[in-house]
């Protein structure tokens, strides 16, 4: 037997633990802090795993050590070598894995007991959020690594299927509680996992930002309800710092989520329910006619301005132009041209994609500037470049009616000048028409972006 | 309902406000890190797979706690490089003074 202290002092790791995750995350409030403040909270985490092995009565060491082993140098090993264009699937895919963690661990403790219907209840409730969440980050994954379409799936009645599947599976996962019997949790699991892939499958690509930061805190709150689950079982008062952990997560994500869903001006509804961008819209008038540029030109323009606001979308990331752009920002800059990046909450496939990205190229975030901020300016901006992005600039967000109606944009077309570097003739994600590229003081450059600002930067060294 | 649940629901709740607070001060800038640092931190789920298997009796029990161990170490050791990486990259930013 363990000595009787060694419980006290396993609980007080997880107390140090979880005050040090709550300051963690609180240094995450600035770019200076926000680094000390991770690796504090790692540390933490590391204790906090370790005592767990000291756990009385404690048994299957081997396999406990191999899974840590397998799950902890696979998951090292991985985010070490992926590259950091991949960053918003990796998020999606350990994200998705602590969804799995969370729903394994639940029917861990319904087998073992599912006589005790506080527990077994709250352990369901774990594992329907679990596999939703690991199913639905798992097509996330697919989708923004590209083994499938970003565009969204839309199956035929696929509301009255989907909600079908989430109500049987359900019931499936009660009637195991009532009948006290585990095997009807197979069907319960199976339709979740499939009702995670349904939900997930309509959503287009553009709309990843809300859908990760979901899921982020669909897996929060599974884990605080293993947690509950665990209170009364093995794990006892350390189920208090799950609990605390999971809900924090769970917070934290539901907010982040509110305020990506809100950046496009609909709700966290409309994103996983309405299929956006399945469809295009076609009432939208335009006038005018799309007129190109060519490097030169735009170069010469830039190098005369007084301020550039340079607008970065996916497009960006696509062509992996960040290294490219940064050079163009060092060349304008030492022609004392004032150089600012506007950044839209929702440019990219994550929460603050396009940051990241820009940081990558070392670009200093003193030139990274909200949509607040630089909208003020715009107006006084003698060139707006727009780099592969497309409906957060498009006005068509300031016009009743069209499906963009609303939603907070930058507003480019108020510049003196706006050129628009742009694959090629097609709409963006949401499938309207932007016309902003028919505006008299808009100017076409053609080309993947990473080609076009290369060109760009080639004429600008020239000159 | 065990008190014991009750207590874990009023630590939830005051966890809730504490995360929202929390939370709601950080920068649009830092939005990615915040993400991924969150999903780091609920990768403590790890202790509770470790909990599980390691009370796990009959095989079919054991087979899924080790799964559970496996997922839950990815998550927690994926999601800290991450967002190492992530972070390290603003320090990088900074330091290089960027764009003169």
């Amino acid at each position: 037997m363990s000595p009787p202290w060694i419980q006290d002092a396993i609980n007080g790791v997880y107390f140090v633990a979880v005050l040090v995750f709550l300051l963690g995350l609180r240094a995450m409030s600035s770019p200076a802090t926000a680094r000390r403040g991770i690796v504090y909270a790692g540390a933490a985490m590391f204790l906090a795993v370790a005592v767990t092995f000291f756990s009385p009565g404690l048994n299957n060491f081997l396999l406990i050590f191999l899974g840590v082993a397998i799950g902890g140098l696979g998951g090292w090993y991985w985010a070490r070598v992926v590259k950091m264009t991949a960053m918003p699937q990796m998020v999606a895919i350990f994200n998705g894995m602590g969804g799995g963690a969370a729903a394994a661990i639940a029917a861990v403790v319904l087998l073992s007991d599912i006589s005790n219907l506080s527990t077994s209840t709250l352990a369901v409730a774990g594992a329907i959020i679990g596999s939703i969440s690991i199913a639905g980050s798992m097509i996330a994954f697919l989708k923004l690594q590209g083994w499938m379409t970003s565009k969204p799936v839309v199956l035929p009645a696929r509301q009255v299927i989907n909600t079908g599947v989430l109500v049987v599976g359900v019931a499936f996962g009660g009637y195991s509680l009532f009948a006290l019997n585990a095997f009807w949790l197979l069907p319960f699991y199976v339709l979740l996992l499939l009702y995670g892939i349904l939900l997930t499958l309509p959503i287009g690509g553009a709309d990843m930002p809300v859908v990760i930061s979901l899921f982020n805190a669909l897996t929060g709150i599974a884990v605080a309800l293993d947690g509950f689950a665990l209170v009364n079982g093995p794990l006892g008062d350390a189920g208090y710092a799950i609990v605390i952990a999971g809900v924090l997560v769970g917070a934290a994500g539901s907010l982040l989520t509110v305020l990506m869903a809100r950046a496009m001006n609909r709700s966290v509804a409309n994103v996983f329910f309405s299929a956006f961008g399945a469809t295009e819209e076609t009432g939208a008038e335009v006038h005018g006619q799309l007129k190109p540029i060519d490097a030169a030109d735009a170069a010469i323009q830039m190098a005369y301005a007084n301020q550039v606001v340079i607008v970065p979308g996916y497009g960006m990331a696509v062509a992996q132009a960040q290294q490219k752009v940064k050079e163009l920002a060092d060349l304008l800059e030492a022609k004392g041209v004032t150089v600012k990046f506007a950044i839209h909450p929702v440019a990219g496939r994550m929460p603050g994609h396009m940051n990241v990205l820009l940081a990558e190229a070392g670009i200093s975030y003193d030139h990274l500037f909200d949509r607040d901020e630089i909208n003020a300016e715009l107006a006084a901006t003698d060139v707006a470049l727009v780099i592969g992005a497309n409906d957060v600039v498009n006005p068509a967000a300031h016009r009743q009616g069209s499906a963009l109606y609303g939603m907070p944009i930058l507003d480019v077309e108020q510049a003196k000048n706006v050129i628009v570097i742009k694959r090629g003739q097609g709409k963006g994600f949401a499938g309207i028409e932007n016309d902003l590229f028919y505006r008299d003081n808009c100017r076409m450059l053609y080309g993947d972006a990473q080609t076009a600002v290369g060109q760009l930067v080639s004429e600008l060294k020239k000159s | 309902m065990a008190a014991d649940l009750w207590t874990a629901l009023f630590i939830a709740l005051l966890a809730a406000f504490a995360g929202y607070e929390i939370i709601s001060r950080v920068p649009v800038l830092l939005h990615t890190p915040l993400m991924s640092g969150s999903n780091f931190i609920h990768g403590i789920v790890l202790v509770g797979a470790i909990i599980a298997l390691g009370f796990a009796t009959t095989p079919l029990e054991q087979a899924i706690g080790f799964v559970a161990v496996i997922m839950g170490a990815l998550n927690v050791t994926g999601g800290y490089v991450v967002t190492v990486r992530i972070l390290s990259m603003f320090d990088r930013s900074k330091s290089k003074e960027g764009p003169k």
